[in-house]
């Protein structure tokens, strides 16, 4: 899976001062095995056919590279290309990640997965892929977020799995992580955790970005054979940072290819209300590895908030903080306003309900990025999910919105 | 090397009892007042130790109990420098206990890893136990804290490999802390049926005093832990009884239940 564009992390799971293993000493011969059973699998050919079988007829892989006409005509620039991740059987990037573990966990002999969602979408991969698996599957979810997102939790429910509900703390992805660990940390012995997104301790997000850099390979083959070359910007959200780093790492040793990475600016990073860990967090150390977080001036997390529960999280994978760093990517944010616009934008224009997770990346690329570039250029962004997750959501801003549809 | 944790083990083990090591989460339950008042009265009781909790807002290890102080303490204003307020107003009030603060590591790393060593030191802290700070990320902290002669107290657990107890008792300071389940803190009906043998494995890689924690919550498992190690921490019990008293009445029955955990009535040491 690995493409081998970097050579990082390094042996002890760091990108420069990024990543690490903070955490209870408790999980920590399970992460060793962890390390050894994925350097295993990694080296073990039967595990990659069965990985991309599955990608190929469960999934239905490749996801299509599309160049979205209208899009590009309205913003009067770059032509705009989606990578279509919203095609995904369960309807987002997260299943690439999701069975790439499962089968992971099946190989160590762990019968358990617990794992932890914001917006259900991990939630429901997993779920789906352990139904598939035959496989005992628990779902941490702050109760805020099983409010948000019923159907989702009606669905993780229909596939065979416990949703449990955490009741600490803001109630959302933040406090379903800290439980999900707990439960992990306890039961370590026959569970695996199933991260859902590029952060935790090593090897996690190591793990997680070659899950998902599925959906980078693809889209610069595509590329290469729809355009006959590589696109000048890759763009996707970011929250804990799965499908941006998928998208980036492929490309990653291509100089000529512009990586942006978009948070959640919510109400508007200046205000304190958003989720936007690079953009508006500091360095620190949260949920097992270093990185930006989004932190107080004593250490203590702060609660978080995006109108996209996919990206309503203090952390970031810590190999973004170092893509950052090294400036390889840029990182950006887009409100909550401009993402709902994007959102409505991309269903009249191009009969595409993106999740509001993507409408982020949609909404910077169509405001200010190809505008100013000529119609030479291409630009991929990554359309991570599907948004029909998120009517209620749009419906409940609809009517509270004085002259809403 | 900090002198203060190996003279308490030795005072308990000349009396023949294990230590007694009580956990309070500063600021818990209505501010710092509360554990200004808790601390000497449960040292008037009978600990030989006491681990004050510095409260975070993820705190992974820590069980529902816990979870719920430290999320208390945050919101009557708690943060790393009013603990250290607390530390040093415990040592001009005369508290003699080695103290010990348990936090996590990124309020740490807030204040500075060098700048915290520093004030925790000045302040009279003897030791830091760092949960979610396993041996082989600790590096910055030892070497920030050895000057000024705090110890970091090793956490183990039942899952650690002969090879991970090897490092972490090699370099391992003061005591080492044995978590008696997989899990997360919290108060359990009974101690696991293995812990005699984890701490057995434990043993042959250290001469340090070996305090078991995770679960402690009365009397009897004090006792069956002294037949195996040299000291027993109780944590999530007492955060119960302090929440459950009247509020003039929380540092009186913490020290009750000290008293009562060590086998004794609650009148001041002799």
């Amino acid at each position: 899976m690995n493409t081998t564009n970097t050579t990082l992390p390094d042996a002890r799971g760091r990108y420069g001062k990024y990543g690490g293993q903070y955490v209870p000493e408790t999980v920590m011969p399970a992460l060793e095995a962890l390390v050894r059973a994925y350097d295993a699998a990694k080296a073990d050919p039967t595990f990659h056919a069965e990985f991309h079988q599955l990608l190929t007829d469960f999934v239905g892989r490749p996801s299509p590279l599309y160049l979205a006409k209208r899009l590009t005509e309205h913003a009067g620039g770059a032509r705009i290309y989606f990578k279509r991740e919203d095609l995904n059987h369960t309807g987002a990037h997260k299943i690439n990640n999701a069975i790439g573990q499962a089968l992971l966990a099946r190989r160590m002999g762990k019968r358990r997965i617990v794992a932890e969602t914001g917006a259900g979408m991990h939630g429901v991969a997993s779920a789906t892929v352990c139904a598939m698996l035959g496989m005992q599957c628990i779902v941490y979810m702050g109760s805020e977020d099983m409010r948000r997102q019923e159907q989702n939790v009606y669905r993780m429910r229909l596939l065979g799995t416990e949703v449990r509900a955490v009741e600490a703390g803001s109630r959302t992805l933040k406090e379903a992580v800290s439980e999900a660990i707990r439960d992990w940390v306890t039961n370590v012995h026959d569970t695996h955790y199933l991260i859902g997104s590029c952060v935790g301790p090593h090897p996690y997000p190591m793990m997680v970005r070659d899950f998902q850099s599925v959906i980078g390979r693809e889209a610069r083959q595509q590329t290469l054979e729809q355009a006959g070359r590589l696109p000048d910007y890759a763009v996707a959200c970011v929250g804990g940072g799965s499908n941006s780093i998928g998208l980036f790492y492929p490309f990653i040793g291509d100089a000529g290819v512009h990586l942006i990475g978009v948070e959640a600016g919510g109400e508007g990073v200046a205000t304190g209300k958003h989720a936007a860990s690079i953009g508006g967090g500091d360095v620190g150390v949260l949920h097992g590895s270093m990185s930006y977080v989004v932190q107080d001036e004593f250490g203590q997390i702060k609660d978080t908030h995006s109108i996209s529960a996919g990206l309503d999280y203090p952390g970031v994978g810590p190999e973004h903080a170092w893509l950052k760093d090294t400036e390889r990517a840029t990182y950006v944010s887009v409100t909550d306003d401009e993402a709902v616009a994007a959102f409505k934008l991309t269903c009249e224009l191009e009969g595409i309900i993106p999740a509001l997770e993507s409408s982020h990346a949609i909404a910077y690329v169509v405001n200010r990025l190809a505008p100013q570039l000529p119609s030479d250029r291409i630009v991929v962004i990554s359309l991570s999910g599907r948004g029909d997750k998120d009517m209620a959501t749009i419906m409940a801003r609809d009517k509270a919105a004085p002259g809403g549809h | 090397m900090n002198e203060s944790i190996a003279r308490a083990f030795e005072q308990a083990r000349r009396e023949q009892r294990p230590a007694l090591i009580p956990y309070v989460t500063i600021g818990f339950p209505s501010s710092i007042e509360d554990t200004v008042a808790i601390v000497p009265a449960i040292e008037q009781a009978g600990a030989d130790i006491i681990e004050l909790g510095v409260p975070y807002s993820d705190p992974l290890a820590d069980g529902p109990t816990i979870q719920a102080a430290s999320e208390r303490a945050l919101r009557n204003g708690v943060n790393p420098r009013a603990c250290i307020d607390v530390a040093r107003r415990l040592r001009e009030a005369g508290v003699r206990v080695p103290l010990l603060f348990m936090g996590y590591y990124n309020p740490i790393l807030r204040h500075g890893v060098e700048r915290y060593a520093r004030d925790c030191a000045d302040a009279g802290v003897d030791g830091l136990i760092i949960p979610d700070l396993p041996s082989h990320e600790s590096a910055p902290m030892l070497a920030a804290m050895r000057p000024h002669h705090l110890a970091l107290i090793r956490l183990l657990a039942p899952t650690s490999t002969e090879e991970r107890i090897r490092s972490a008792c090699a370099e391992a300071e003061g005591f080492i802390y044995c978590a008696s389940v997989t899990g997360v803190t919290g108060a359990r009906a009974d101690l696991p049926p293995d812990l005699p043998a984890f701490v057995g494995r434990v043993r042959k890689h250290t001469s340090l005093p070996i305090a078991v924690g995770f679960g402690i919550s009365e009397r009897r498992h004090v006792e069956s832990v002294a037949r195996v190690a040299e000291g027993a921490i109780v944590g999530s019990r007492l955060i119960a009884v302090i929440d459950s008293a009247p509020p003039g009445e929380r540092a009186r029955r913490a020290a009750e239940f000290v008293a009562g955990l060590v086998g004794r009535s609650a009148a001041p040491r002799a």
